[in-house]
């Protein structure tokens, strides 16, 4: 199979080159998991006792994760600017192998920020969730469309100055779809058991990741090559 | 000048008609002949905005920089039609639904629109090369109307609106009276027009720019 779509090879290696140097020095992880556990125990202090409504949590749980992917994916392809290997990987693969490897490491950084994350906000401020099987997919969906989306944003903002502050500003507008149709599904599942899945958000959340994705692979290359 | 004459003439004649002319809407009142007004600048908004879309996927074709100055002065009227478009639309709310801003789905999306073109004119001022920022910009301004038809089409149908349709998708109908139908027209033409005034000026000033700024490399 991979003789027959050298890309996925290609994006693989790309895939274990990130995780080798990511377990190096483990910066973006523990940005990530810093910036997360910070603005989580912000939350619940502030909230303090009081229980609040399924409606408020759903979006604090969302901003949370939003901020995060912001701090910790944006330097996806600054460093590769940084250290001057861009030319290097230019040379070695095509564009799209390279995106692809970036987006799956970025997925998996966020993976497992969201599998500590997401059941200690639970416990923190006190949530249960009725319908756990929509409630899941609905953070898978969301986490993947957020790591694609950041992917494509980091390869942007690597070109241009002002680094730090360029990713929030670009990729929030990118980001409302996927947000607003996660926080509503949330929102379902966490309301009750008695309440509908959220079927049609579950699509609008498919559909982005693969508009995002697609529209990603195609105009990478005129990022990568400037 | 004979063309603005004509274009100052036909809009001053399509506001008079507006207040005189055209009856007041049902339902509405008086405050729907915002219509005239609002109707035609959320159209030249999106009009704009679709050719800044061509104008990025001409450069990223040709990599010529004229394709990019077409996407900036493109992006600049949609932008500034955007906001009256959305200003109006806030007044007319206030009056139809007693909030000036209460985030109607049709709110949202408008508010995510202007959201991208700020965050596109912030990327296009963080890079000095012009070559770079013109792919830059081309490729951000692609990627943020991919979202578009997300808020424009996905949630006003997920979420109820109230903001009145013309159009009436089930039976098929055009719900506008022949007299309004006229003025209104005749402001999407107007609106049009001042729309292409606008551009062909602030083309040409782009260009001449352009062109002041490659003289002076050189001497």
């Amino acid at each position: 199979m991979s003789r027959r779509f050298p890309w996925i090879r290609q994006s693989l290696v790309i895939w274990h080159k990130e995780l080798r140097i990511e377990f190096r020095t483990r910066f973006a992880y523990s940005t990530l998991l810093m910036f997360a556990v910070t603005t989580l125990i912000t939350i619940s202090f502030s909230v303090g006792g009081f229980v609040p409504d399924s409606d408020i949590t759903a979006a604090l749980l969302w901003i949370i994760l939003f901020f995060s992917a912001m701090a910790g994916l944006g330097r996806t392809f600054v460093q590769e600017e940084e250290k001057k290997t861009v030319t290097a990987l230019k040379l070695a693969v095509a564009p799209e192998p390279v995106f692809l490897g970036k987006y799956f490491f970025n997925v998996t950084l966020l993976c497992s920020l969201t599998v500590l994350v997401v059941p200690l906000f639970l416990v923190l401020l006190n949530q249960s969730v009725p319908q756990w099987p929509p409630f899941l997919v609905t953070v898978i969906l969301g986490v993947l469309g957020l790591a694609g989306a950041s992917t494509i944003i980091a390869a942007i903002v690597a070109k241009a100055e002002a680094k730090s502050a360029m990713m929030t500003i670009l990729a929030f507008p990118v980001l409302v779809p996927l947000l607003l149709a996660a926080i509503n599904a949330t929102r379902a599942c966490l309301a009750g058991a008695s309440g509908a899945a959220p079927a049609s958000e579950l699509y609008v959340l498919l559909f982005y990741n693969g508009a995002v994705l697609t529209a990603s692979l195609l105009l990478f290359e005129y990022i990568w090559n400037e | 000048m004979f063309w603005q004459s004509i274009l100052g003439l036909w809009l001053s004649l399509v506001i008079l008609a507006s207040f005189l002319y055209m009856p007041a809407t049902q339902g509405l009142g008086e405050s729907g002949r915002i219509i005239v007004y609002h109707v035609p600048a959320a159209w030249v908004a999106v009009l704009a905005y679709l050719m800044a879309m061509v104008n990025a996927l001409g450069y990223l074709r040709h990599k010529d920089l004229r394709f990019d100055r077409q996407a900036q002065v493109n992006a600049e009227l949609g932008t500034v039609f955007c906001i009256l478009a959305t200003v109006t639309g806030a007044i007319w709310s206030r009056g139809a639904w007693g909030w000036y801003w209460n985030w109607d789905p049709r709110q949202t999306s408008i508010a995510v629109l202007l959201m991208i073109y700020a965050a596109y004119f912030v990327l296009r001022n963080a890079v000095e090369d012009p070559q770079r920022r013109a792919s830059l910009a081309a490729v951000y301004s692609l990627l943020a109307f991919l979202t578009v038809p997300f808020l424009v089409f996905v949630v006003p149908r997920v979420y109820d609106s109230l903001h009145p349709d013309l159009i009436n998708l089930e039976s098929r109908t055009f719900a506008m009276d022949k007299k309004m139908l006229v003025v209104f027209l005749a402001s999407l033409a107007g609106f049009t027009g001042l729309y292409g005034w606008l551009y062909n000026i602030r083309l040409r000033l782009e260009n001449l720019l352009h062109r002041l700024e490659s003289k002076r490399e050189v001497s």
